[in-house]
């Protein structure tokens, strides 16, 4: 990337409002074995958006989460083809670094998945292994940050050595996404992180889902309308490993264009 | 011989007693037409273990004590008059006249056992039949006693049901019995020991040389410090050295990168290392691993002390020996550790390696370690290895190319050869085995209750 | 709530950033490379000590074999053939000095020391041709005998070792050469390995008493371990109410399983030999001591293997009104006998390898005879491996090695059939 790029990539993040694509998809399949569960689905990821991919369970819609970062590579059996591209560099390229790209499009769990380790290292993992800091001032910094833009801080500062397991399933989730912001990441795919919570640990994650947009790419995947609704500019609905519709959220929610989504989102099924 | 033709006598007539049994409940239920309570077949199982069970006690319990009332008998014979009054002469007369009665010798070495043996024939006979009698009297009076019972409204399934609870009950006994006798044995034998040596001496004494004593001499000295030293050294430094980093990266190796065709192979493989009998790696450590090592510390290090029987000849086969247990608990515990864990390890960014020695293993740290506790306590259990590899010489050193001996090869060696059993000698033996039986247990415990509280951490 | 500085992104290309993204892939490779390396290194000590035993044991199954010409009709050996038929026959043959004639014969054919080249024992093969065939004495036959130790040994060729540089040695390697050359020698497979039992002569001895033994000390382990086993494990699974009693049982069980296997000797030695008094060396003894350390491995596993049947099976059992003992033996039972058996077998190989217990109750006892019964004198076949080790004739090597090759193959098809068992017949529920 030239220097123009990365002021290009500074210039972005303040300018609000404005609709550039930061990831686009063209085409994806994704097969596991011989069965396809994402049959040709493009779409693009806006920057000051968040995006909210909804569908039945079983639907493919975390599949294709998973092949924004690449971490359907884990599973040996997984194939994609089609093209994703990130700032236009295509992510399934042999130049495009995997450690890298996963850097720079952080993921936030369904289940809450702190490591066995003291809140401050949870938070510093990431820095840690990208060589992200150089001084421990600089990492106490990285972790404060993090920390407080997932507003766990108060929370949690009187206790920083304490063990990430430790804390409430909320605090956790929390602190997967304060560990997910440290690397300082520039698209933060969610896969349902609510669904293991309670309604007012869900209320705080939404919450903070308000104060991260624009600053990051949020894509989340939920099943629960209503947080779509709540929560995001733009949704996707997948049906069958098809991508249905794809537009504003109000239009999509008051206005569907297919019959499909109309069923789905009046509870016909789901 | 005849115990086993009237055990085989007893099992038929309870499968005869079981069929008729069956038979007569098939009839009556036909006769009353109404569904009896029990099934036939439990009629039968009831007759059978009514027939059997008496019978096949009384007879175990005659076995044992019938030999004692042929004794007996014998000696109350006119002919046992001319017996020596007491001593090991009279004994020995009497086993032999014993075994020529039975034909298991065909002539005797002390003249007076040929006057004995019909006597021994004839109480012989005469205590076979009462037990022969007896035996089939309780047979038929409990198989008749049960038959009579069949009717449609016995409840035959539920006493059989509680013979089978009692016998499931009995045979779990077996484990705590085992349990007991095992230190009761050795505490027993131990406490006499102390009573002769000083336990204060045994624990904390440097000195190990034991010599038989006769007549009450000099028995010598049994400083214990020597052995364990040695055994730590073998079983808890070198193996550990050699068994823990190949077995934790083996396991890393094949479930994380291998693929999957590979790891097939390869497990089974490893686990063929935990099969292989001790005393073959303790030979292959004497024959090729020894004179190797020996070999190699005098040519190449300039260690001339090098002994052929070295710790580390033996230290490293128990190592390769141990590989697969420490792989096996480690394989287990890192396949425990939630794969969630992985997942948000890699979508950070880190590499494999990365995720591997910063996430799984720590996570996975406790089962790992309570693995490793298990592998030194077969370590230091170990005894064929070290019995042919290391030494018998109680040597205080820290120089691997040294001869060293451990607490397994003591016990063997005090115990191997024709020696009174209660010499200090032989109850040395059984000190150190009750050591060796609490350091291991204490081992295995801690280590359990780790796995197990590591395990419930990610349940 | 929002933080005070806004940092820079971070510049992925940067030439440091660049650097450090190599060198974690390097340090990833390098940490592969060290399990693979493990992996290897592990597979191939397995190889390097089955090629050890393979190389040293295979001649333990061969025997050299040296030409003898034996001229009966020549010799001074007072028997004629017609004495050995009817009756009279044994008595004549055991008069006879087979011996001398071969030591003669060996001398005829080879000079002076030609007694040293042929085995102490081969006469006895003589001795049994003719016994076979009475004609033989009527004329003259080679026999193909079994050779020395000294010349069996010659026939390994180079070794290292302080008694192959010895001159005598040197010698008979020259002249085992030389009959090489002459057609005098060959190997052959010998039949005296299976069919003999221990010796002092390496050439004479064979495994068949240890393997009697071990086969004795066998059927006792499995008649005890294994209905205790399973039927402890059923009650610990099935019936067993949660209370101090059984946690003592379970403890005990789990703890008995990881005991040292020598404490079972000591536990032998006390209990069986010293307090019930039955007869020491015994196959009775030794494997009623194995069978008290094989029957935690049958319990666990046979509890694991219960576990595994899953309870909806046990509840629609019960749900037709099925007695406890019912639905165990209909139903539990039957599921988990794959399970139990493939840990039986599990635990009857490490019985059948095990050493040291057996040590402790006298087992290490030389047995010539194999043994009849199970209170006879016995050893097992890892006690002979044993044994056999510590004898310092080199002859000894190569029959060690053999007998373990022989227990090895035993314990492989042992394991094999525990694995083909687990694959067959183990349902995934």
């Amino acid at each position: 990337m030239t220097q123009t790029a990365l002021t290009q990539i500074a210039e972005k993040r303040n300018a609000v409002e404005v609709d550039t694509p930061k990831m686009t998809a063209r085409n994806v399949d994704v097969f596991y074995g011989a069965a396809q569960a994402i049959d040709d689905v493009s779409i693009d990821i806006g920057m000051e958006n968040v995006t909210a991919f909804i569908g039945p369970s079983g639907c493919g819609k975390s599949t294709f989460l998973r092949c924004l970062n690449r971490m359907n590579d884990t599973i040996p059996i997984a194939r994609v083809t089609g093209d994703i591209r990130l700032d236009g560099k295509d992510v399934y390229d042999s130049s495009m670094d995997v450690v890298q790209l996963r850097a720079r499009v952080g993921m936030v769990f369904q289940k809450p998945n702190p490591f066995p380790k003291s809140i401050f290292e949870n938070v510093a993992y990431g820095a840690r292994i990208h060589g992200l800091a150089s001084s421990k001032a600089e990492m106490d910094e990285i972790v404060e940050r993090s920390l407080k833009r997932a507003g766990l801080w108060d929370e949690v500062k009187d206790r920083l050595p304490d063990s990430g397991t430790a804390l409430s399933g909320g605090q956790q989730q929390r602190l997967c996404i304060a560990r997910a912001i440290a690397v300082d990441p520039e698209v933060i795919l969610m896969d349902e992180p609510c669904s293991a919570l309670d309604p007012i640990a869900t209320a705080k994650i939404e919450e903070l889902i308000h104060e991260l947009r624009g600053r990051y790419a949020i894509v989340i995947v939920t099943h629960n309308m209503q947080q779509a609704a709540r929560v995001s500019q733009r949704t996707a609905f997948f049906h069958l490993g098809t991508l249905v519709e794809y537009g504003d959220t109000s239009e999509l929610f008051t206005n569907p264009h297919e019959e499909r989504t109309k069923d789905y989102i009046t509870g016909r099924y789901g | 011989m005849p115990f086993f033709i009237l055990f085989l006598l007893i099992a038929g007539l309870a499968v005869i007693g079981w069929v008729a049994a069956r038979g007569r409940a098939l009839q009556l239920s036909r006769v009353h037409d109404r569904r009896p309570h029990s099934l036939p077949g439990h009629h039968g199982s009831y007759v059978a273990l009514w027939l059997a069970l008496p019978a096949l006690m009384f007879l175990t319990v005659w076995s044992a004590v019938s030999p004692g009332l042929v004794e007996q008998s014998v000696l109350a014979s006119p002919a046992a008059e001319m017996l020596p009054e007491a001593g090991i002469q009279r004994t020995a007369i009497l086993s032999e006249a014993g075994a020529l009665a039975d034909g298991t010798m065909a002539a005797a070495f002390n003249e007076e056992a040929e006057a004995l043996v019909p006597a021994f024939r004839e109480a012989n006979a005469f205590y076979r039949t009462i037990g022969i009698a007896a035996t089939l009297v309780l047979a038929f009076a409990g198989g008749a006693f049960a038959f009579l019972r069949v009717r449609p409204d016995f409840r035959a399934r539920n006493r059989v049901e509680r013979v089978v609870m009692w016998a499931l009950l009995i045979a779990s006994l077996i484990a705590i019995l085992t349990t007991v006798g095992i230190v009761a044995s050795l505490l027993f034998e131990t406490i006499r020991f102390f009573e002769r040596v000083s336990i204060v001496e045994f624990l904390f004494g440097t000195d190990w040389s034991p010599k038989s004593a006769t007549f009450g001499g000099d028995e010598g000295s049994f400083g214990a410090i020597p052995l364990f030293w040695g055994t730590v050294l073998i079983g808890a430094i070198i193996a550990m050295i050699v068994a823990i980093p190949l077995g934790l990266l083996s396991a890393i190796y094949l479930t994380q990168y291998a693929h999957p065709k590979v790891r097939t192979v390869m497990k089974p493989v490893l686990e063929i290392l935990a099969g292989v009998p001790t005393v073959v790696y303790g030979y292959f450590a004497a024959l090729t691993v020894a004179p190797a090592i020996r070999d190699f510390a005098v040519n190449y290090l300039g260690v001339t002390s090098a002994s052929s029987e070295s710790a580390l000849a033996a230290g490293v086969v128990m190592g390769v020996m141990i590989i697969p247990f420490v792989s096996s608990m480690a394989d287990d515990s890192l396949a425990a550790v939630p794969g969630a864990m992985r997942d948000g390890s890699l979508a950070m960014g880190a590499t494999h390696s990365e995720t591997i020695k910063r996430v799984l293993v720590p996570a996975a740290l406790p089962g790992i370690v309570g693995g490793v506790l298990l592998a030194v306590s077969r370590a230091i259990g170990e005894t064929m290895i070290v019995v042919m590899a290391a030494g018998l010489a109680a040597n205080m050193t820290a120089n691997p190319f040294e001869s060293v001996t451990t607490v397994t090869v003591q016990i063997v060696q005090l115990l191997t050869g024709d020696q009174e059993f209660n010499s200090s000698k032989t109850l040395a033996a059984f000190a150190l085995g009750l050591v060796l039986f609490i350091v291991t247990l204490l081992l295995n415990v801690v280590a359990l209750s780790v796995v197990k509280r590591f395990r419930e951490a990610y349940e | 709530m929002r933080d005070t500085v806004d940092p820079t992104p971070t510049d992925w290309n940067s030439r440091a950033m660049q650097k450090r993204i190599r060198a974690r892939y390097r340090a990833e490779k390098r940490f592969k490379f060290y399990g693979l390396f493990a992996v290897l290194l592990s597979a191939g000590f397995l190889a390097f000590l089955l090629v050890t035993m393979i190389s040293n044991g295979a001649r333990g199954f061969t025997q050299t074999q040296i030409a003898v010409p034996v001229n009966f009709a020549a010799s001074d050996l007072f028997l004629e053939s017609s004495s050995l038929e009817g009756d009279g026959a044994a008595q004549a043959l055991a008069g006879a000095d087979f011996e001398g004639l071969v030591e003669e014969a060996a001398r005829e054919a080879y000079g002076a020391d030609g007694e040293d080249l042929v085995s102490p024992a081969a006469w006895l093969k003589v001795r049994e041709a003719v016994s076979d065939d009475p004609e033989l004495l009527n004329g003259e036959q080679t026999f193909w005998l079994q050779a020395s130790t000294a010349l069996d040994f010659a026939s390994r060729g180079e070794v290292k070792g302080r008694q192959a540089q010895r001159p005598e040695r040197q010698a008979m390697m020259a002249r085992y050469e030389r009959l090489e050359d002459a057609d005098r020698v060959r190997r052959s497979l010998s039949q005296n390995f299976l069919v003999n039992s221990d010796s002092s002569d390496p050439t004479q001895i064979g495994i068949w008493g240890a393997l009697k033994g071990s086969l004795l000390t066998m059927i006792v382990t499995l008649a005890i371990a294994f209905p205790i086993g399973v039927l402890s494990a059923v009650y610990l699974e099935e019936y067993a109410p949660r209370n101090r009693w059984t946690d003592m049982i379970e403890v005990s069980i789990n703890n008995l399983a990881a005991v040292p296997s020598i404490i079972f000797g000591l536990l032998g030695l006390a209990v069986f030999l010293n307090t019930f008094h039955l007869p020491r060396s015994a196959p009775i003894v030794g494997g009623l001591t194995l069978a008290l350390m094989t029957m935690p491995v049958i319990v666990i596993a046979g509890r694991n293997a219960i576990k595994s049947v899953p309870p909806s099976i046990r509840d629609a059992a019960y749900g037709v009104g099925a007695s406890p003992v019912q639905v165990l033996s209909h139903h539990v039972l039957p599921l988990s006998l794959p399970g139990i058996l493939t840990g039986t077998i599990i635990g009857m190989s490490r019985a059948l390898g095990e050493t040291a217990p057996l040590l402790l109750i006298g087992m290490r006892a030389f047995v010539v005879e194999p043994p009849d019964g199970f209170t006879d004198p016995a050893t097992v076949l890892p006690v002979q491996i044993f044994l056999w080790s510590d004898e310092l004739d080199p002859g000894f090597v190569e029959k060690t090695s053999a007998a373990i090759i022989t227990l090895l193959a035993f314990l492989l098809a042992m394991n094999a059939i525990a694995i083909w068992l687990r694959n067959r017949y183990e349902q995934r529920w």
